[in-house]
């Protein structure tokens, strides 16, 4: 005990390096990371005057918010994909956790006799697929998902990752758990309710951020089936404005006097304030899940 | 005789049935969905030996044999497309598992609470956004008129060129988003195996006068050794797709950049968009399953000769 407290005290040389490469190693990629979101928030409230004149800087010379009376100089558009993403995000969220854990849980119990069969049926789905046409196909044709709320939740409701995580954190709860409340004459599903899901919140919050994330971040499923303005989502509305942004910047960068009325919007700050809006909501989320997050992610191999 | 062996195996199986039922029951739901979203999908790849048109439909529409498959081994697109496909993903599993291990073992070894509970929490923002948004970010970054990176080039004195003209640069701005985006993530996958290392070994090194270089190379990487084959084989499996998020947001139709980045998943995504070709998209989406499925099982193999205990399946 007594050497270990010294050696504490005085570290050796080679430690010392070993310390100072890991602070600094993370300094620098910790920092590549938060800086670009800083730089992102401050020039939202930039003028656009004084981005154009001193590029990026810490603190902008000139604070404004002309940006955001830009974005939301069309409420009606930005309110409506912001109501289109929210309430597929708690919809699909709920749904997406029930199904997972349910499924995990079941294919978890030792006493059901087909649970590997099972679990290679879903698992299966991972290694082999038919590719993005025949899916799209099944999705447009068959489950007609165009212009839909169903095309932005049931494409990332189920996960059979998600499934195997939460499979594998379910094992880890002792079965004998299950069997006393059996004895005392409880169903399965009273079992999974009432005592399964409260031991298992951390599993809870971490796959609850996933599905979380996965639908306040997807653009993609918006792009292929909503396309309309009525049920896009936040995302794919985002991309849209870009877009639309930097077209009119192109245009006016080739002297097309028509649309000289666009230079007089702040396009910059313009494309800084939406990201931040668009973005908002779900980095909240973080802190409310992190206590849980090591804890909930237990990858595993899918066999047993 | 054996009329009654085949009876009491239905017996049997019913009375399986029977006492089952209540899982069979709640694995309905999950059951449906990987049917209709996955298993029914993958009989839609006979479009993939089609000419498939929209009047006919699926079966309405004439037999091709392999001449999808032909086109676009003969129109030269292939080669490229699987190329850049495949060695994009290399780089980005072989560097980025390098990357999160890396760091993993550095947070873990970190003394000072807030400086890693704060470093940690920032690395793991870029996993929060999408590839939208990143894209913005990227963008504000590298813009050729007043973006942060280009002052700084010019303030320094040097010349920046517009990176939205020129192909050069882009296989290595690729991987640098990639791990950008992805390693915060990862790198707490290894922190939670880490957390479930036996304290006990790094106690009993302690005693013997291990010092960190040593308890981390000897105690912690070769502990974290299944989560890392387990990490790789999940990534192989998917060697073959690329991340159309990220490739479709920051090249899209860029001519220029498609040069650099064209990979499998935008060839399969524009064909089908386009919606000229359907057997082609259909063709190149199965080619790509059938080698992402070959590799996996190929490799899981491979490791389970070696070592059973870390195999994935």
């Amino acid at each position: 005990m007594q050497a270990t407290r010294s050696h504490r005290r005085h570290l050796p040389m080679n430690e010392v390096t070993f310390r100072s490469l890991g602070y600094v190693a993370l300094f620098i990629f910790g920092m590549l990371c938060v800086l670009p979101f800083y730089l992102i928030i401050v020039s939202s409230f930039a003028s656009e005057s004084s981005l154009i004149r001193n590029g990026f800087q810490l603190i902008p010379s000139e604070w404004s918010l002309s940006a955001y009376q830009f974005v939301f100089t069309n409420p009606a558009r930005i309110g409506r994909a912001y109501f289109n993403t929210i309430f597929v995000t708690i919809t699909g969220t709920f749904f997406s956790l029930l199904l997972s854990s349910l499924t995990g849980y079941v294919l978890s119990r030792p006493k059901f006799k087909w649970r590997n069969a099972f679990s290679f049926f879903f698992f299966f789905t991972t290694l082999f697929n038919g590719g993005l046409t025949p899916w799209y196909m099944m999705c447009t044709r068959v489950l007609h998902f165009k212009n839909t709320y169903a095309a932005l939740i049931l494409p990332l409701m189920f996960s059979v990752w998600n499934m195997i995580i939460a499979k594998n954190y379910m094992k880890g709860i002792p079965y004998e758990i299950s069997e006393s409340a059996k004895i005392d004459g409880a169903g399965e599903l009273r079992i999974y309710f009432r005592l399964y899901l409260p031991i298992a919140k951390p599993l809870l919050a971490t796959l609850g951020l996933f599905a979380a994330l996965a639908y306040w971040n997807d653009w993609y499923n918006s792009m292929l089936f909503n396309t309309k303005e009525e049920y896009q989502s936040l995302q794919y509305f985002l991309q849209d404005m870009l877009s639309t942004i930097q077209a009119l910047k192109q245009l006016v960068a080739q002297g097309n006097s028509e649309l000289a009325e666009g230079a007089t919007m702040p396009t910059t700050t313009m494309k800084m304030a939406m990201t931040c809006v668009v973005t908002g909501p779900i980095i909240f989320v973080y802190p409310l899940v992190q206590r849980y997050f090591v804890k909930g992610l237990t990858i595993g191999a899918v066999k047993g | 005789m054996i009329g009654r062996k085949k009876a009491v195996r239905q017996h049997t199986l019913l009375k399986d049935l029977r006492s089952n039922r209540i899982y069979l029951l709640l694995l309905i739901p999950a059951i449906l969905y990987v049917v209709i979203f996955s298993y029914i999908p993958m009989g839609g790849v006979v479009i993939a030996f089609k000419n498939y048109n929209y009047s006919a439909g699926i079966f309405g529409s004439p037999w091709v044999g392999l001449k999808n498959f032909r086109f676009l081994i003969i129109s030269n697109k292939l080669w490229t497309l699987t190329r850049n496909t495949l060695s994009y993903n290399f780089v980005f599993i072989v560097l980025e598992m390098f990357l999160e291990v890396a760091f993993a073992v550095i947070i873990n070894e970190m003394r000072c609470k807030w400086f890693k509970k704060t470093f940690q929490s920032f690395m793991f923002l870029p996993f929060f956004i999408s590839w939208v948004v990143a894209v913005a970010v990227i963008q504000t970054m590298l813009d050729y008129d007043n973006g942060l990176i280009t002052r700084m080039v010019e303030s320094f004195g040097g010349e920046m060129v517009n990176i939205y003209t020129t192909s050069g640069p882009w296989p290595y701005l690729l991987v640098l988003f990639h791990a950008w985006k992805g390693v915060g993530y990862g790198s707490i996958i290894y922190l939670s195996a880490i957390a479930n290392i036996d304290q006990e070994m790094y106690e009993a090194a302690e005693i013997d006068g291990a010092n960190s270089w040593q308890k981390v190379f000897r105690i912690t990487i070769p502990n974290l050794v299944p989560t890392m084959v387990i990490m790789f084989l999940l990534a192989v499996g998917q060697i073959f797709r690329g991340d159309f998020g990220m490739f479709y947001q920051l090249i899209g139709d860029n001519g220029v950049l498609l040069e650099a980045g064209d990979i499998l998943d935008l060839y399969v995504y524009r064909a089908m968009s386009s919606g000229t070709n359907l057997g082609m998209s259909a063709a190149a989406g199965l080619y790509q399953s059938v080698l992402c499925f070959f590799t996996v099982v190929t490799v899981n193999y491979i490791v389970k000769r070696i070592q059973p205990d870390y195999t994935l399946f």
